[in-house]
């Protein structure tokens, strides 16, 4: 590892920012909906609504995204052929939707989620939220809530681990190649 | 990453198919039967690819399936069919797959009336080829959306047995579903007259027997195979009455089976004759849920080929 950049700590009051910055951009959470981009959108997500819930005693519905069959980088997904569940359990027309992320980078997982988005509604607007904004955008695509904003060099890796799906939370700041050999 | 085994090119039978790829795309079918639900049934994932249905010999419903399913997944689609073409002219399977190809084809659905023809258009294509029924050899997506149904009825595949009841001999959805259904952990009975029952069907996982009672006293899934009116004419039953008596999947038999089994049907059916009217269209017929099954699982099996092959 090359770097700390965000202690469980920090993570912690990093997300209870955004989760006032959505009460105060949109005015409370009337009409607000939460929806996770697999993998560890989805758990950002549900932390979000947990503390929207401790902030405005409203329960903000949840859902979760699987972009998969909307990427625009087939070859990269050649091996692993898995599509996860797309779970929206209510109506999207007329609410304002904030999508959540762990990482923004290029913008096409973004934009990949926008179009599954608009296929299963009209929501009246979209917002996005990511703990980690880490540059290096291909798309005009910026988001609305960040959590840090991290400058990399694309032979680094942002490593967003969650106690959900990695049982510890921070973020951590890899060599590319260290990753690399790592998983050989 | 995943740790999915090396991914097959082509389905032309289920020879190079690990049971952990199987499962893997039949729980992508999942995924496809939630956006066949949705207001827009169609997602991007293969956009800008062409798939072309090859049908040497006629079919509406499998090609139908295919053509939907590809177009679900935006890829464009070409059918060719043999009879109003070249090939009533000579031209060879070859000669016609290699200009498919030369179209910029990158997939084909193939029917053929011949065994091994889909191995064929895989020799000369290059590209992913799934077999939508060749002779009396395999009809692997058949078996897919048979195994599918039957996944969604009892969550599970492992330790169901399935009895296939009627013409085995000459049917590939039999042998087809005999070679998958095993590989899932079922187990697989098949059941017709000792004429249209072939022993070396026998293997790992399948029985054999002439006695309906006995075929579907265990069965979690009985389906009924469709007897052609020539086999009566070739001597392999002696008359419909006679084979529909003994044969016919109806509430007699039935009344043999658990309560929960369920009933397939490959289609197209002959009402009356290897199933009952009543029970085609009773509480326990799947019929209909596999037709809409079918299509998730032909999306599944053409992501699963062509995602990453462009």
């Amino acid at each position: 590892m090359k770097a700390s950049i965000l202690s469980a700590d920090e993570m912690r009051r990093a997300l209870t920012r955004i989760a006032h910055e959505i009460l105060e951009r949109n005015k409370g959470a009337e009409n607000l909906a939460l929806i996770g981009i697999h993998t560890r959108g989805i758990p950002i997500a549900a932390r979000l609504a947990a503390k929207l819930q401790q902030l405005e005693g409203v329960d903000v519905p949840l859902g979760r995204l699987d972009i998969t069959l909307y990427r625009d980088d087939l070859s990269e997904i050649a091996k692993q052929p898995i599509i996860r569940e797309t779970e929206v359990p209510f109506d999207l027309d007329r609410r304002r939707v904030v999508l959540v992320d762990d990482v923004l980078y290029t913008g096409r997982t973004v934009r990949a989620a926008l179009d599954a988005l608009i296929d299963l509604g009209r929501p009246e607007g979209i917002q996005l939220a990511v703990l980690v904004d880490r540059g290096h955008r291909e798309l005009p695509i910026r988001a609305d809530y960040v959590g840090k904003n991290l400058p990399t060099a694309k032979s680094e890796v942002v490593k967003v681990k969650l106690q959900e799906t990695d049982g510890t939370d921070g973020v951590e700041l890899w060599d590319l190649e260290e990753v690399q050999a790592a998983q050989q | 990453m995943n740790a999915l085994s090396s991914k097959p090119k082509h389905l032309l039978d289920f020879q190079d198919w690990s049971a952990e790829r199987l499962n893997a795309l039949l729980d992508n079918a999942d995924t496809m039967m939630q956006v066949l639900d949705r207001p827009v049934k169609k997602v991007p994932a293969l956009q800008g690819l062409t798939v072309c249905t090859v049908f040497f010999e006629n079919s509406t419903r499998t090609r139908v399936s295919f053509e939907l399913a590809a177009r679900r997944m935006s890829a464009d689609v070409v059918s060719f069919a043999a009879g109003a073409s070249s090939v009533t002219k000579g031209e060879s399977i070859r000669d016609t797959i290699e200009v498919l190809t030369a179209y910029k084809v990158d997939a084909f659905v193939v029917r053929h009336q011949a065994a091994g023809a889909a191995h064929l258009v895989a020799r000369y294509s290059g590209k992913p080829v799934i077999n939508a029924g060749d002779g009396r050899r395999a009809h692997p997506t058949q078996a897919l959306l048979d195994a599918y149904t039957i996944r969604r009825e009892f969550g599970t595949l492992e330790g169901k047995t399935v009895a296939i009841i009627g013409d085995v001999r000459h049917s590939r959805v039999a042998r087809s579903n005999a070679e998958l259904l095993p590989k899932l952990g079922a187990k697989v009975i098949l059941c017709g007259p000792a004429t249209l029952l072939p022993r070396e069907l026998a293997a790992e996982g399948v029985t054999l027997t002439t006695d309906p009672r006995e075929a579907v006293r265990n069965a979690d899934a009985v389906m009924a195979l469709r007897l052609q009116q020539e086999r009566m004419d070739a001597g392999y039953v002696g008359s419909l009455q006679d084979y529909a008596r003994v044969y016919q999947v109806g509430e007699d038999l039935l009344a043999f089976a658990p309560n929960e089994a369920v009933v397939l049907h490959p289609g197209p059916m002959n009402r009356d004759v290897e199933i009952s009217s009543e029970v085609a269209d009773g509480p326990r017929s799947r019929i209909l849920a596999q037709v809409e099954n079918g299509q998730a699982v032909r999306m599944s099996t053409l992501y699963h080929l062509l995602v990453g092959r462009a």
